[in-house]
């Protein structure tokens, strides 16, 4: 399976060690990444200054744990209170039963165009795709998804799509696919992109965007954006589709902003975004503009099987505000396409597995050396680097097997390795041997040592063990003591 | 069974067993403890580095301070509510400016491309301010509907001193938002804008281009004040 | 996070974990880490059946034999003496991750205790010696690379930077983006080869940027890394670990 529809650009999970490689030969999507990044995490730093972050933290994790452990309440009572307000709620098992509620919510008004808002979702799902078949044109509006989608590609990071891109290569979009003049001009750019929009805005029968935080109190869906291009989708629109993962609740009203704070700061830097835009009904009598129709669409697709396990669950408090990807060494390297799927870097790398399987994945979980700059910036406290471990056993079938295709990276030959690994290091004395054990050893990779030379020197035995010089040691001691 | 009773069942009937929700301490999400002025400073800081104006006004003549506004961005079209205090004294004031009001208690489908294409600033009335953020809240209504705020390319947003606050969670809290939410309720901060060209910043996307901030403030101006 | 640690005062005894990497590839490190131990007035029990901490099977995934051989290292500290690890990495794995992997199990309660006394070498030489270090070396610039592990689960990035920083004669270069990781992350290097190589350049490249003439760490796999692509680049930079830096420059 691939992540997208057959265009210029098809990238697949499985082909991770490829992508990678092509990736990291690129010196333009190496410099775009890396710029981008720096970037991105001297802003995070700054934009917490004052606050106690810590207890901020603290604070996101534990309401983000509360919404789950009262998940199926919750939604209850969100759904409740946005039927209350006149939100029509559907709920689907997964993607494909998602796109065909918003499908035959678009046909039966008769919809030819739909403008969509920001939705990581949507893109799990394949939406565009799906409406697409059925002749129904989904236009992206966030200005990155924009040109993402005009040159065919699908988002390389979930807050910044575009981040792939520098302004040549943007210019050159805008210019081949929309005919403006080019320009290195942004704000020409920018400027070209509102009016092209904008025409689309006013044409659209349905506007499908994504929520922040569904709040079950009130039965309200909170949008957070800079660019206005997701209050166009829920405002313009006569229709308005909000999708969302199932796990994207909170109890109260009150949980909301500490939440938002959090994800502004870690997401861009940002103390706070231009616009905060909480939905609560469709248009009242009296009232003169907004859609007259909201239906909200609640998602499984996976999540309630990460919920069922006490360690897994921990993935389902994630926010979606992307700062595991910008702290991370190996996404900042290999850009998002690499991963081959909706959500790339780390959070991707753990979550991923539960949407796609293992087999399609199996690549993901190792592709981070631990180094633990994702748990160290999470503003929900994840522990991704243990989740990274947890699917790294289950891919090798050492784990509780509650993941789709737990075990698939299995084989006869490392298992053995890691039984050896087991016998020398429960076996102190043969261990003390040193040297032999430093060539028993390199039997638990014995394929791939080359690969550490072709870029280092390789390391030396050093002849003797600690455990010889430590004796030695004692015995010189013991002697001067004696003398 | 339906796919909401098979999501709820598999939530509720969960391998590893019932989970207990924690208490929450929102401490750090309140308790700050500025003074007027703090508050007022630093909402103008905050609000001023995302690009956003703030003029200061006094409450009794603020409308001259529209009108030289008006006059200084060149609006000719204003959209505006009739109801609302601010739009009654906007509208008096500007009866003889040669600016057009347009009228905004209209259903949208009538004047759709009108408002799109024609009007060139929303005025609109504010509930309060975040001084933490420099952040508005708006709670739209049938009187200033809620596009007057994104579609124009300028908006100009009437703030009354008094009515800052530190934090959204305060906000939330004291106004009792959990009870009575709007159809739309929202955070303004600063004007439209994107960094999705090369992480460089660029205004007006979507939304205007410009925000205007008039602050009003009771009795003496600011600088006099106790 | 980093939970708030409550330092011991300095003890007559401790154990020294010399972990299976400093065994094999850099035993005079460990050496020189007992010396400095020594050089404080401690005993350093070297519990002579150690033999790895289990964690290069834990991060494949490999958790049973990971206990096995964790279990195995358990039993080699009876007495209450502190645990000193001369790695952050392994030193890590004994103190935040030897709780998750006996959760439950007979081992829980030693495990725990066990792992409530495993302190990082450097870590140890600044909170519970409170060492003080008199330099007695040439001029010299040097940047030091603090591991992942050491920073980020045991919360030390300050102390190897405190540590040279006594040192009168050493100029600690700035390099950037200190924080990142080089790239070794175990298997990661073998897994991934080709990401593993574009880190370990940059990493390169930052110091040899900076001016340094030397890299210290605290990490043996980060210095196999790091050092190990130095001198494939015939780059003139030397790597080091700290307990012997530290050593030959004040000894």
């Amino acid at each position: 399976m691939s992540v997208q529809t057959p265009g210029v650009y098809t990238y697949s999970p499985r082909e991770f060690h490829r992508q990678a490689h092509d990736a990291l030969g690129n010196p333009q999507i190496r410099a775009n990444f890396r710029k981008a990044m720096d970037g991105l995490m001297t802003k995070r730093r700054d934009s917490f200054g004052d606050w106690d972050l810590e207890a901020l933290r603290e604070l996101g994790a534990n309401i983000r744990l509360r919404a789950l452990a009262k998940l199926p309440d919750l939604l209850e009572q969100l759904e409740a209170n946005c039927k209350a307000n006149g939100i029509r709620v559907h709920w689907a098992e997964d993607g494909d039963q998602a796109c065909r509620i918003i499908r035959e919510i678009c046909q039966s008004h008769d919809a030819r165009s739909v403008v969509k808002g920001k939705s990581m979702v949507s893109e799990e799902m394949h939406l565009n795709a799906h409406l697409e078949e059925v002749g129904i044109e989904a236009l992206e509006s966030d200005l990155g998804e924009y040109l993402v989608q005009l040159n065919e590609q699908t988002p390389s990071h979930i807050i910044m799509p575009a981040i792939h891109l520098n302004t040549d290569e943007i210019s050159e979009i805008l210019h081949d696919k929309t005919g403006i003049e080019r320009s290195r001009d942004v704000d020409y750019m920018t400027a070209a992109a509102r009016s092209q929009l904008r025409e689309r805005f006013m044409a659209a029968d349905v506007g499908v965007s994504g929520v922040n935080f569904a709040v079950a109190e009130t039965g309200s869906l909170c949008l957070v954006e800079n660019e206005g291009n997701g209050r166009m989708t829920t405002t313009v629109p006569p229709v308005h589709v909000a999708v969302t993962g199932i796990e994207k609740v909170v109890e109260h009203l009150r949980d909301v902003p500490p939440l938002y704070s959090l994800l502004t700061r870690s997401a861009t830097g940002q103390h706070v975004t231009t616009y905060f835009n909480m939905i609560s009904s469709p248009r009242k009598a009296g009232e003169h503009d907004g859609p007259k129709e909201v239906h909200l669409v609640l998602v499984d697709n996976g999540r309630s099987n990460i919920y069922q396990d006490d360690e897994l669950l921990d993935t389902l408090r994630c926010i979606r505000c992307g700062a595991c990807m910008n702290h991370c060494p190996v996404y900042t390297r290999v850009g998002g396409h690499t991963y081959g799927t909706t959500y790339p870097g780390p959070i991707g790398s753990i979550l991923s597995p539960h949407l796609m399987g293992l087999e399609e994945t199996k690549d993901l979980p190792t592709a981070s050396s631990l180094c633990g700059a994702c748990g160290e910036v999470c503003p929900v406290k994840i522990p991704i680097p243990d989740l990274l471990v947890r699917l790294r056993r289950e891919s090798v079938g050492e784990g509780r097997g509650n993941v789709p295709g737990a075990g698939v990276k299995r084989t006869r030959k490392e298992a053995a390795a890691w039984k050896g690994f087991q016998w020398l290091a429960t076996h102190p004395a043969i261990w003390r041997s040193g040297t032999a054990v430093a060539g028993k050893l390199k039997v638990l990779a014995p394929s791939r040592l080359g690969v550490w030379t072709e870029y280092r020197s390789a390391p030396k035995p050093a002849g003797t063990t600690l455990h010889a010089l430590v004796k030695r040691h004692q015995a010189s001691k013991a002697h001067e003591e004696e003398r | 069974m339906s796919a909401r009773e098979t999501i709820l069942k598999r939530l509720r009937e969960r391998a590893d067993g019932p989970l207990s929700a924690p208490e929450s301490d929102f401490a750090v999400a309140t308790n700050r403890g500025w003074s007027v002025e703090e508050r007022l400073a630093r909402f103008e800081r905050l609000i001023s580095s995302v690009h956003g104006e703030v003029l200061h006004l006094e409450r009794d003549d603020w409308t001259q301070g529209l009108a030289q506004l008006l006059a200084d961005k060149g609006v000719r079209h204003l959209a505006l509510g009739k109801e609302h205090p601010v739009a009654v004294d906007a509208r008096r004031a500007l009866a003889d400016s040669g600016i057009e009001m347009v009228d905004v208690d209209r259903d949208i489908e009538a004047w759709q491309r009108e408002q799109f294409e024609q009007v060139d600033a929303g005025l609109t009335s504010t509930r309060g301010g975040i001084a933490e953020t420099g952040s508005l809240w708006l709670w739209p209504t049938s009187d200033e509907p809620r596009l007057i705020s994104l579609v124009p390319s300028i908006h100009i947003a009437v703030l009354d001193a008094d009515a800052l606050e530190d934090t959204f969670f305060d906000v939330v809290e004291a106004h009792g938002w959990a009870e009575r939410m709007p159809t739309n309720a929202l955070l303004i901060s600063g004007p439209s804008k994107t960094a999705d060209i090369e992480q460089t910043l660029a205004y007006g996307v979507h939304g205007p281009r410009e925000l205007v901030v008039l602050v009003r403030h009771a009795g003496a101006p600011a600088g006099e004040k106790a | 996070m980093t939970p708030v640690k409550l330092y011991p005062s300095k003890p007559k005894k401790v154990y020294f974990f010399g972990t299976c990497l400093v065994d094999l590839f850099y035993p005079e490190a460990g050496l020189d880490g007992i010396r400095l131990l020594e050089r404080e007035g401690i005993e350093v029990l070297f519990p002579e059946d150690q033999t790895c901490c289990g964690q290069p099977a834990y991060t494949s995934g490999y958790a049973r034999e990971a206990r096995a051989v964790a279990a195995a290292q358990l039993g080699l500290f009876p007495e209450p003496w502190p645990i000193v690890v001369p790695s952050g990495s392994c030193g890590g794995m004994m103190r935040t991750h030897y709780r998750q992997l006996f959760a439950g199990s007979d081992l829980e309660e030693r495990a725990n205790e066990v792992a409530g006394r495993v302190h990082e070498l450097t870590e140890f030489l600044v909170h519970v010696c409170h060492l003080k270090l008199e330099d007695r070396g040439e001029p010299e610039k040097v940047a030091m690379h603090t591991s992942c592990s050491a920073r980020r689960e045991m919360g030390l990035a300050e102390i190897g930077p405190a540590l040279l920083a006594q040192l009168g004669q050493v100029e600690l270069v700035e390099q950037a983006r200190a924080a990142e990781c080089c790239g070794f992350g175990g298997t990661f290097a073998v897994r991934h080869p080709e990401v593993s190589a574009a880190m370990v350049e940059d990493k390169t490249t930052a110091i040899a940027e900076a001016g340094a003439q030397r890299f210290v760490t605290s990490d043996c796999g980060c210095m196999m890394n790091i050092g190990g692509r130095f001198e494939q680049q015939k780059t003139p930079v030397e790597g080091e670990h700290i307990a012997s830096y530290l050593w030959r420059r004040t000894s």
